[in-house]
């Protein structure tokens, strides 16, 4: 009986997902994604945010059919595997509130935990900060879990709450189709598209979206998780979801040697800035964001998927806080951290403080 | 009478921060742990492995799983 029948949630399960993952995201670049940025949860719901007009940043909108295939993967896995269960109601606006700023931490480092392995996989150093800072944040986040810090019970619900954010999810792809990108132009119909910049480079809509459903569909099954693998490692002393995320690092780093995008240093690197102080402190601020909601951005994903509406409201929350992040200039570009960047970081890190010292139950 | 650790609603870390409190409080024994989801059920059936308990029993219910771990 206490043998898992879900090979995925396995050891050798959670390494071939992450190893998966790591060969698929630099191959992603290989195919016309960004540099270094074969998929970042963050950057693409922040492309998002701009595909939609809430925030109007030119380089950086294009409706990221990963993300789509993220959440419905994970929905189809978790109907195949009867796993589907909808839940709500475990304090939903402070994920919202978790989300906005975890966004905007992430965009002043330039990516989110993902990225973030993914750069240092091809050699750019400022992602050491990054990883560090993200570590820190964990960190302090286990603090609060060891001190009873906790957001409550979810209730179950009705099942059309857990297909809200897949529904929209398949709004997004459906206004794809209706209005498709159009070469040279910024908009077409109600959507915006890059013509310039990070947001024009993309893979084709179909291997974006086949390649976000297998990803959604594989990590709903192993639970990976890279927030979950530093804070389990470091309350727990447990070395499950981690492997999975040496797995990612490890063969994005084979596969980049191999189509010859590593390329070791510190400037120059694509989309990425070397004020190493705040491409440190977003990720504690991210960090820490993510591990008060219990999950990175890519795991809020699949977990939205299968039916969980409070991590839906977490990843609503990042989608809004790209849009304040791009109209407020808190989000960094290469040339370093945007006017009020860092404003935003120490804003960010009161909030998440103020959110682990006020929540807990004694 | 067994001892229970009601983690139902609540998601990770949370059920394995309990149980592996329970465990440390208790040392040997039986515990049966309430968990909703299969995350959960596989996260906590890992943590007690780890610390030398069995998974003796999982139950499926209504409301999630009721797990039976056990070290004599």
């Amino acid at each position: 009986m206490a043998k898992f029948k879900n090979f995925f949630a396995t050891r050798w399960g959670i390494i071939g997902v992450g190893a998966f993952i790591g060969v698929i995201a630099a191959l992603l670049q290989k195919l016309g994604n960004p540099g270094n940025m074969g998929i970042c949860v963050a950057c693409f719901e922040r492309d998002i945010a701009g595909a939609i007009g809430l925030h109007r940043a030119g380089v950086v909108q294009y409706m990221r059919p990963e993300i789509i295939g993220f959440v419905l993967g994970s929905l189809i896995a978790a109907y195949i595997f009867k796993e589907f269960r909808p839940r709500t109601g475990s304090a939903p606006v402070v994920r919202f509130v978790l989300g906005v700023f975890a966004m905007i931490g992430a965009l002043v480092f330039l990516g989110c935990p993902w990225r973030a392995l993914l750069r240092f996989a091809a050699g750019d150093g400022n992602a050491i900060f990054g990883l560090l800072g993200l570590i820190g944040g964990i960190w302090i986040g286990t603090l609060f879990l060891k001190g009873g810090y906790n957001l409550g019970r979810v209730q179950k619900t009705y099942t059309s709450v857990g297909w809200l954010l897949p529904l929209t999810m398949l709004g997004f792809l459906i206004l794809m189709i209706i209005f498709p990108q159009i070469k040279g132009e910024a908009k077409s119909g109600i959507l915006f598209y890059s013509v310039k910049g990070p947001g024009m480079m993309h893979a084709s809509l179909i291997i974006s979206l086949l390649v976000g459903l297998a990803i959604g569909f594989a990590a709903q099954r192993s639970r990976f998780c890279t927030m979950g693998a530093f804070r389990d490692l470091i309350l727990f002393k447990q070395t499950h979801l981690f492997l999975g995320l040496l797995a990612l690092v490890t063969l994005a780093f084979i596969t980049n040697l191999i189509v010859g995008q590593f390329h070791p240093g510190f400037v120059k690197q694509p989309v990425a800035h070397t004020m190493q102080i705040w491409n440190f402190g977003g990720m504690v601020v991210a960090g820490l964001a993510f591990a008060l909601a219990g999950g990175c951005p890519g795991r809020q994903l699949f977990l939205a998927g299968e039916g969980d509406g409070d991590a839906a409201v977490f990843v609503l929350g990042m989608i809004v806080g790209a849009g304040f992040a791009h109209n407020f200039g808190l989000a960094s570009s290469p040339k370093g951290v945007g006017p009020h960047g860092i404003a935003a970081v120490i804003i960010g890190l009161l909030v998440c403080l103020f959110i682990g010292f006020t929540m807990r139950k004694k | 009478m067994s001892i229970i650790v009601d983690a139902g609603g609540l998601s990770c870390p949370q059920p394995v921060l309990m149980t592996l409190n329970k465990i440390k409080e208790i040392q040997k024994g039986e515990i049966l742990v309430k968990v909703d989801t299969d995350t959960s059920k596989e996260n906590v059936s890992r943590a007690a492995q780890s610390q030398g308990w069995d998974v003796a029993n999982i139950q499926k219910d209504e409301a999630g799983y009721l797990l039976t771990i056990k070290k004599e």
